[in-house]
């Protein structure tokens, strides 16, 4: 274990700044949080969790994969690839996490997503223990513990100190970076931090939701439940609960003729929106909700069906604070579970 | 005037209604009028046939300017399709200012079929405006840049 | 005022008046209410309410519920009730298929603004005379409601009804000291170069989720151009900065002279971008070019975008501003 006083956090980030990339939570100039790259004066936010997921460092909403130049009947393919440099994200939550443990499911199954592992292979992550979490985080639920973020270094803010434990090979190498800065200390505090953590767990309105009744076994008797219609009555159609989401994955892959050539991109889908995995026979989901069925029945039944009972939702909260008609998993969870009881 | 291969020549897009305006370029060429090659004309049935999206995806593709050339207003070869055209890009207009994209960067000109004259000069006019502007920066898509 | 209209909803219900009922469903934390349908003066009695948090506009749903067979009732804020006068004026609404109640309101309340005042772990929220007491995990706190109201109720332009069947409470007056364009204004009166860094760090936070143009009552196009792969613009994330503004620019123009003004697309906005002022600056142009008009006041009256004189201004008229 490490630690280094608040007020030095200033100095860490420019000296991890120095050796590589690094990306703090800060607050735009609307009031959201986001993750940005850190400079000089760039202050870490007061806010519990970002808009939108760390999941955008390694699986950004929009990405080049490929180019084609077309010079009169020729046709040349180019490689737009990037080698990624190394970079370091700070105060991670929990929920995020383990999202990119969700997300290595998807990305890193055979065949490998190498745009993505390139940028994983590059990237090491600070979490960070939530002191205060919202009404609204149910990471819980999913076995998560917030007193306990894992990724490569774990930390603690607590009593005007930050303590740092790494956890993996990345974690030691970036705690050696930054050695100077950083004295050696005792695992107390940050067993006291996590006891006072624990206590407020406890305190959470969704501290009582489980998965019980949800999981891959599952699929008959809640694809069929007579609920869904009732649930996706009001939802819009938009893909906010998607692409705030740090576990949806969906993508679609897509052609932009630039008037001199042909760039493929990849970008963020949602199961959520009309044209979605439309091919030419139309699409398969016609109306809004089997979309909306869709979406929660692939995080609560047919992923953890094919991962090993593993849920494709980490309980961070964010669709609950951000759904325009605050229908959400929650609900959803409750409301199909209802009566079971 | 002194030509050379670095100086910047913008891409102008003319939309020309089909009925006087596109007609006038037409007079403007048979009059050997001289106007700069880097206006493309694209002919359209009637000015109110341009919708905003046409003025964006022009910018988005690499143009520099954008001219909308009708009917003067009450010559309508449709009796009123120039006078939407006009309240429509005026509140365009006013929108792409208001985003703080350059308003020199758009136009709308009423061309007769009987004036060359005033074509030539309109698009020799625009385009030593569009000029002193350099290029779109602030409308264009990066993927589109050669 | 919910047991009024919780009573009133019950009494249509079961005397056959209406088949159903658009209100507000409660949540699990007080502020995530949800639209929704009740058909039953069960369900009313069970989870109908109506307090500080039924910011959401119920008249889009009118689209899809109007067409059902029987009355369906639908509960409408003064703001809401122009947005349904503006759908049954493009006949997007059957009018003789709803039954409009008018409620009254006196703004409605924004939970993002209330985290923003450092409150966290909401668990619930009271209001009486216009003081929200806000008890969460770390304890309670009060705070006056006129400051965490939604940026449309703050910047309400009246609290009297377009249309209604049947009012419920009381009617209310038009907002005399109501300075919506203000913030347009200042923008206006910055330099474009100003402007355009402005708007690019609002826009930039788009995630193309698509929310406001869901949510807005005046977006009911079958297939938006949008969605459209044969349109030739159809995006589903932006892959360049172009294409954010692309699609908020053409957005705004295309519900230009038929937006209300009813700030759903700010409210919804889950990056906080200040989407009203677009359409604002689209109603402020309108109202000094060709005179003031608001969507959805009257049935009658040609939209200013399918009308015009032949004495309009040029469009020369924009690059010639602020020259004097």
């Amino acid at each position: 274990m490490y630690r280094i006083p608040e007020q030095n956090l200033d100095r860490l980030f420019s000296l991890t700044a120095e050796k590589s990339k690094l990306y703090i939570p800060a607050d735009t100039a609307a009031g959201t949080a986001q993750f940005m790259p850190w400079k000089e004066g760039l202050k870490l936010t007061d806010a519990h969790n970002t808009v939108r997921s760390a999941k955008d460092f390694f699986f950004p909403q929009t990405e080049n994969l490929v180019g084609f130049r077309v010079e009169g009947k020729s046709i040349e393919v180019i490689d737009v690839r990037e080698e990624t440099e190394d970079f370091v994200v700070f105060g991670v939550r929990a929920c995020d996490v383990r999202s990119f443990s969700i997300l290595d499911k998807v990305f890193l199954a055979d065949p490998v997503d190498t745009y993505y592992k390139n940028r994983r292979e590059h990237g090491t992550i600070l979490s960070l223990a939530c002191n205060m979490p919202e009404e609204t985080c149910f990471c819980g639920t999913f076995g998560i513990d917030c007193a306990a973020p894992g990724g490569d270094v774990q930390m603690w803010q607590t009593d005007g100190w930050f303590y740092l434990e790494p956890l993996t090979e990345k974690g030691n190498a970036y705690i050696d970076t930054v050695s100077s800065l950083l004295e050696e200390c005792g695992g107390e505090a940050a067993a006291e931090c996590r006891r006072a953590i624990d206590a407020v767990k406890k305190k959470l309105p969704l501290a009582g939701l489980t998965t019980e009744g949800f999981g891959g076994d599952k699929m008959a008797e809640l694809f069929d439940s007579e609920k869904w219609g009732e649930l996706a009555e009001a939802c819009l159609g938009c893909g906010t609960c998607t692409f705030v989401c740090p576990t949806c994955q969906c993508y679609d892959i897509r052609d932009f003729n630039t008037g001199h050539g042909i760039s493929r991109f990849r970008c963020w889908d949602s199961c959520m929106y009309s044209d979605f995995t439309k091919m030419s026979a139309g699409q398969p989901r016609l109306t809004q909700l089997e979309r909306f069925r869709q979406r929660f029945m692939h995080k609560l039944v047919y992923f953890p069906a094919n991962n090993d009972g593993e849920f494709g939702c980490v309980g961070c909260g964010r669709c609950l604070s951000k759904c325009p008609i605050s229908m959400n998993i929650v609900k959803v969870m409750k409301n199909l579970t209802e009566g079971d009881q | 005037m002194q030509v050379n291969n670095t100086e910047f020549k913008p891409k102008i897009v003319a939309f020309c209604c089909n009925w006087c305006s596109y007609a006038g370029a037409d007079l403007a060429g048979t009059n050997r009028l001289q106007y700069p090659a880097d206006v493309k004309i694209i002919r359209v049935p009637c000015s109110c046939r341009v919708n905003p999206i046409f003025i964006l995806r022009a910018f988005q593709r690499g143009a520099d300017g954008v001219i909308l050339c009708g009917c003067h207003p009450g010559d309508c070869h449709y009796t009123t399709g120039n006078y939407y055209a006009r309240r429509r890009m005026t509140l365009l207009f006013s929108m792409l200012d208001y985003l703080g994209i350059e308003k020199e960067r758009t136009r709308v000109e009423w061309v007769s079929a009987a004036e060359g004259a005033k074509f030539a000069a309109t698009m020799n006019e625009f385009v030593q405006t569009v000029t002193k502007l350099g290029r779109n920066r602030k409308l264009e898509d990066l993927r589109c840049r050669k | 005022m919910q047991e009024i209209m919780k009573k009133r909803a019950s009494e249509l219900l079961l005397d056959g008046t209406v088949s159903r009922v658009i209100g507000w469903k409660a949540g699990d934390f007080v502020y995530d209410i949800t639209p929704a349908v009740f058909e039953s003066a069960e369900e009313i009695e069970k989870d109908f309410v109506y307090t500080a948090f039924c910011g959401a506009n119920l008249s889009k749903y009118l689209v899809k519920e109007s067409k059902k067979p029987g009355k369906t009732l639908v509960f409408l804020k003064p703001c809401d009730s122009y947005s349904f006068a503006q759908l049954v004026k493009e006949h997007r609404v059957n009018r003789d298929s709803v039954y409009a109640v008018a409620v009254e309101c006196r703004g409605k309340a924004d939970v993002d603004k209330i985290r923003d005042c450092g409150v966290k772990g909401i668990c619930g929220i009271s209001e009486e005379n216009g003081t929200l007491t806000v008890d969460t995990v770390y304890g309670d706190k009060t705070l006056p409601l006129s400051e965490v109201m939604l940026e449309k109720c703050a910047s309400c332009k009246t609290r009297k009804h377009a249309v209604y069947d049947e009012l419920l409470g009381e009617e209310g007056e038009e907002v005399a000291d109501c300075d919506r364009f203000g913030k347009v204004r200042e923008l206006e009166s910055m330099t474009p170069e100003e402007r355009y860094e402005f708007w690019r760090g609002e826009l930039s936070r788009c995630i193309r989720c698509n929310a406001c143009r869901n949510v807005c009552p005046a977006c009911t196009c079958e297939k938006c151009v949008f969605d459209n792969d044969n349109s030739g613009i159809a995006q589903k994330a932006a892959a360049d900065s172009f294409e954010e503004n692309m699609f908020h620019i053409i957005r705004a123009f295309h519900v230009a002279g038929r937006c209300t003004d009813c700030g759903e697309c700010t409210r919804v906005c889950p990056q906080k971008i200040p989407l009203h002022l677009l359409n604002r600056k689209f109603i402020k142009d309108i109202n000094e070019l060709y005179g003031d008009y608001q969507a959805g006041a009257d049935p009658d009256t040609r939209p200013p975008l399918t009308d015009f004189r032949t004495t309009d201004a040029e469009p020369s008229i924009v690059y010639r501003r602020g020259e004097k």
